[in-house]
């Protein structure tokens, strides 16, 4: 079968790729564009590792058809610093401790910026609530949400 | 020979302190790479065919149309591994025996489990993979199955191995069983020590198996090329052991075997063995192509290890003040489709964090129809210690005693005899239950159905095989190649501290780099809490032959004896103004010139570490039970820990709150469910429910540091203790809150409601 041809924008560059009528939006981003920061931890959209935004909006990337972005924009965790410069939150989860292993942060981190777009003062309850899509298994969270909330203070400020 | 580096105290300048983690920039901006992150031109997709069924004896398998299907290249069975004599390694806190390991990454005679592989195949896409495994046919003759300790402990069971005959049982027993071994534990006289009891509480508790859960599943690529040299990239806790053990499943040298460790997504001790590796080199000797194979999570769940579900019996007997006078366990333990559970860890866990005359423990590992349990954090003593940290706190309630006192009454400290073996060295249990009585947390008003809930743990820690090199660069910065994987917790971070300390330079001048098979000597692998005291002691003697050399070379350049200098802040120095008046050297100077002075400067370590400070904790938890749901919600968390030294104590906290909230999960949600066939209903994290960032709060911590006196900083392990204690906690404060003393795990809501139920008709 003929694959299929998409033109996307993903991190603000127009990219294009071919792909199966079958494939994952994470499968072409992996495996065809071998955009690896983004995270395949079920495949099932149960653990959010996989998380990215579809024209600006969280989706987990493993439940999108990757024919389904043809047109739109993408961003990813490889788009998140601007150049050298990280974002607050990417600073605030390395000064906080808020990674171990480090395999969910690039979805937690899409996620939270998500999150931050939307509501940029957001209790430590609706924090936990709005990461309650993205699994980690090392920090306990605690980390991560202390992270989140100071990221956020210093954005408003 | 085995070597320990005795602690001195001495004022610090980077350890303790709370750099930024070396690999934190790459996993902040998705450029850290893991198992599945690592691709090579040409690489075909590899899958594995697995069983349907729970038990079954393989009558044939024919894979010959899978092979014919255009864009198959190779597809391996049991006929194409050697088969393996009973020999034993040490895999971790788990032996493994290579007669079971080659039979459980590929089966043989029988299918033991549900998702047990019984063939791998290799195509040039995924979609055509699939194909090839829906076209072999495999003949099963299903046989009888057992999921449960307590069916597969009968007389009447189904036998998973005909030629298992209980250890440890005299005389030998005749019929084979699924006890593979029977294991006593004690001290004293048992049944004398209950004759002095004025009170005796026995108890029955019934966990199921939980999941390491770990976020990334396995994944690895090999590459073995026409000279018959092979590469392999794949997530490991320990790519020198993962090395050894596919030399010996494959029949291949040790020396052919270069494995990079990639960045690792999380193990928890579930990612200390060979799973598909040996199936992709196969695969990729089979196809002279580069295999990369990836589990998906239902594979994870179905087919790697859980940790053991379990049967424990606890009775114990104490005097009217407190002193317990005789501790007796039975532990039956799942083994999984294999022998070799966590149960001798478990059962020498059992009571020691207690200073008792009278101990008895026995100990069964049994074979059942699951996938083959692995070790996961602290393995097998939360079970042990959820039993006897709950019984503790009802003879407590009965005689009227606070809990943390009753633990203070009878809690084990330096030279404290245990039932098990060694004398305790210098430990902080009983410093932990003091900063326990003394935290806010214990005096905070509780309001309806909310109850606290105190329970503790102690864990051994391990040193072992640790190969380590310093090289110091020709602009005096330096690089440390370590061979234990950092599992997460941030050792290379710890490294790099503690030899920037040494050498008296900045912390951002030393990198820390995990070198792969190829670039060092033997490493076991990081498991047992290990990393951080045996790497780091290795990385401190590195420091400290650099240093004998840069202070060589100094005292060449001075023309005096080396006596005559000395190492300060960076500097070589002379001892005295009797010495002469030199200018100190940098180490970037010595280093610069270095190449003319005698050659590079470096420092390696080969050792046997030994010395690991065993580890203790103290956990206070608020719950809420709502009587309506029977859902349990935690309010409110506590970790008091002795690390003996936290070198840095961010990464500390972070074992501390990651271990608590693991232990939560098992408190409260996750359980291994199967159905009547034996076949695995929840493999996925959907069912299988994890804690989210909205089921816990902030997670407090304490450290305690009382120093390891065989570590120059006084470091003991601390990852593995923060999971024991959470399950006992939770239901303590169940009690406390509504009245109902919880003898199974989890303490899920259908659970609660029943015993909520079932204590209000009484």
């Amino acid at each position: 079968m003929a694959r299929a041809h998409v033109t996307t924008t993903i991190n603000g560059d127009v990219v294009d790729f071919l792909c199966e009528a079958d494939q994952t939006l994470l499968s072409a981003l992996r495996d065809e564009l071998r955009m690896t920061g983004t995270k395949e931890g079920c495949g099932t959209g149960d653990c959010g590792a996989c998380s990215v935004t579809i024209d600006g909006r969280l989706v987990c990337s493993c439940l999108v058809l990757a024919v389904e972005v043809e047109g739109k924009a993408i961003d990813t965790i490889e788009g998140m610093a601007d150049g050298e410069n990280l974002h607050p939150l990417q600073k605030k989860f390395l000064e906080h401790a808020a990674l171990q292993c480090g395999i969910c942060t690039p979805g937690i981190l899409i996620a939270a910026r998500s999150l931050l777009e939307r509501n940029p003062d957001p209790s430590e309850t609706e924090i936990r609530y709005w990461l309650a899509g993205n699994l980690c298994r090392c920090t306990g969270y605690h980390k991560i949400v202390e992270a989140v909330l100071d990221a956020a203070r210093e954005m408003r400020s | 020979m085995s070597t320990t580096v005795k602690y001195v105290e001495r004022d610090l300048k980077v350890v303790g302190t709370r750099p930024l983690r070396p690999d934190g920039v790459d996993k902040v901006t998705g450029r850290a790479r893991y198992g599945a992150d690592y691709n090579l031109p040409g690489q075909l997709v590899g899958l594995v065919l697995r069983s349907p069924h729970a038990h079954a004896r393989i009558k044939s398998i024919d894979v010959t149309a899978a092979e014919k299907l255009p864009g198959v290249k190779a597809v391996v069975t049991r006929d194409d591994f050697p088969d393996m004599p009973v020999e034993y390694a040490a895999a971790g806190e788990l032996t493994i025996n290579f007669r079971d390991v080659t039979r459980n990454m590929m089966a043989r005679e029988k299918v033991l489990y549900d998702g047990h592989p019984v063939a791998a195949v290799a195509a040039t896409s995924e979609s055509i993979a699939r194909k090839a495994l829906k076209l072999m046919k495999v003949e099963y003759e299903v046989l009888g199955h057992v999921i449960d300790v307590r069916d597969a402990m009968k007389a009447d069971a189904p036998v998973l191995h005909e030629d298992q005959f209980t250890v440890g049982v005299e005389p030998k027993p005749t019929k084979p069983s699924n006890v593979a071994k029977r294991l006593v534990f004690g001290c004293g006289d048992i049944e004398a020590g209950f004759k002095k009891a004025d009170l005796v509480i026995e108890r029955e508790f019934n966990t199921k198996p939980v999941h390491q859960g770990y976020i990334e599943p396995q994944a690895c690529l090999a590459n073995y090329t026409e000279d018959g040299q092979v590469e392999l990239w794949t997530a490991s806790q320990g790519h020198f052991t993962l090395r050894a053990q596919c030399a010996k499943v494959l029949a291949i040298e040790v020396s052919k075997i270069r494995v990079i460790p990639t960045e690792l997504g999380g193990g928890f001790g579930g990612k200390n063995n060979i799973y598909n590796e040996p199936l992709a080199i196969a695969l990729s000797r089979k196809s002279n192509r580069p295999v990369k194979m990836v589990m998906t999570r239902g594979e994870v769940f179905r087919a790697t290890g859980p940790t053991s579900g379990a049967q424990v019996k606890v009775k114990m007997g104490c005097t009217k003040d407190g002193r317990i006078v005789a501790g007796e366990a039975e532990l039956n333990y799942q083994a999984g489709a294999f022998a070799g559970s966590s149960v001798p860890m478990a059962s020498m866990c059992t009571f020691t964090r207690y200073d008792l005359e009278n101990v008895r423990v026995v100990g069964h590992d049994i074979t059942v129809n699951r996938p083959k349990v692995a070790a996961y954090r602290a393995p097998g003593a939360p079970i042990a210690v959820f039993a006897v940290e709950t019984i503790i706190d009802e003879m407590a309630e009965k005689l009227g005693l606070d809990p943390i006192d009753m633990r203070l009454k009878n809690a084990a400290k330096e030279g404290t005899q245990t039932y098990y073996g060694p004398k305790l060295g210098a430990i902080g249990y009983i410093d932990t239950l003091k900063k326990a009585k003394e935290h806010p947390h214990l005096t905070a008003p509780l309001g309806p159905n909310q109850g606290r809930g105190i329970a503790t743990g102690f864990w051994f820690n391990i040193g072992n095989e640790t190969s380590t090199t310093l090289n110091v660069n020709e602009d005096g910065t330096v690089t440390l190649m370590i061979g234990t994987i950092d599992v997460a917790g941030g050792s290379r971070a710890a490294f790099a501290q503690m030899v920037a300390e040494e050498l008296g330079i900045p912390y951002d001048k030393v990198r820390p780099v995990v070198g792969d098979t190829s670039a060092l000597g033997f490493n076991f692998v990081t498991a047992g809490s290990r990393g951080t005291f045996a790497t780091g002691m290795a990385a401190v003697i590195c420091a400290r032959q650099a240093i004998d050399k840069l202070r060589e070379r100094a005292a060449a350049a001075w023309k005096v004896p080396v006596d005559g200098v000395i190492w300060e802040n960076g500097f070589a120095k002379p001892a005295s103004s009797n010495v002469g008046d030199f200018e100190p050297m940098s180490i970037a100077q010595i280093a610069k010139t270095a190449g003319r002075t005698g050659g590079t400067i470096a420092g390696h370590a080969e050792i046997n570490a030994q010395g690991a400070g065993p580890g203790f904790g103290t956990h206070i938890v608020d719950v809420e039970v709502d009587r309506q749901t029977g859902a349990v919600k935690i309010l409110r968390y506590t970790v008091i820990q002795d690390t003996g030294k936290a070198i840095h104590p961010a990464y500390v906290e972070g074992q501390f709150q990651g271990g608590a909230v693991q232990g939560i999960g098992w408190a409260l949600n996750e359980e291994y469910i199967y159905n009547k066939d034996g076949r695995l209903e929840n493999p996925g994290f959907l069912d299988y429910r994890v804690p989210v960032a909205s089921d816990v709060p902030m997670i407090d911590t304490v450290i305690v540091e009382v120093p390891n006196p065989n570590h120059p900083y006084g470091v003991r392990g601390i990852g593995e203790v923060p999971i024991i204690p959470p399950m006992a906690a939770i239901a303590n404060a169940i009690y406390d809150a509504v009245g109902i003393r919880m003898q199974e795990q989890p303490m899920s809501p259908p659970k609660i409601l029943k015993a909520l139920e079932t204590a209000a008709k009484h």
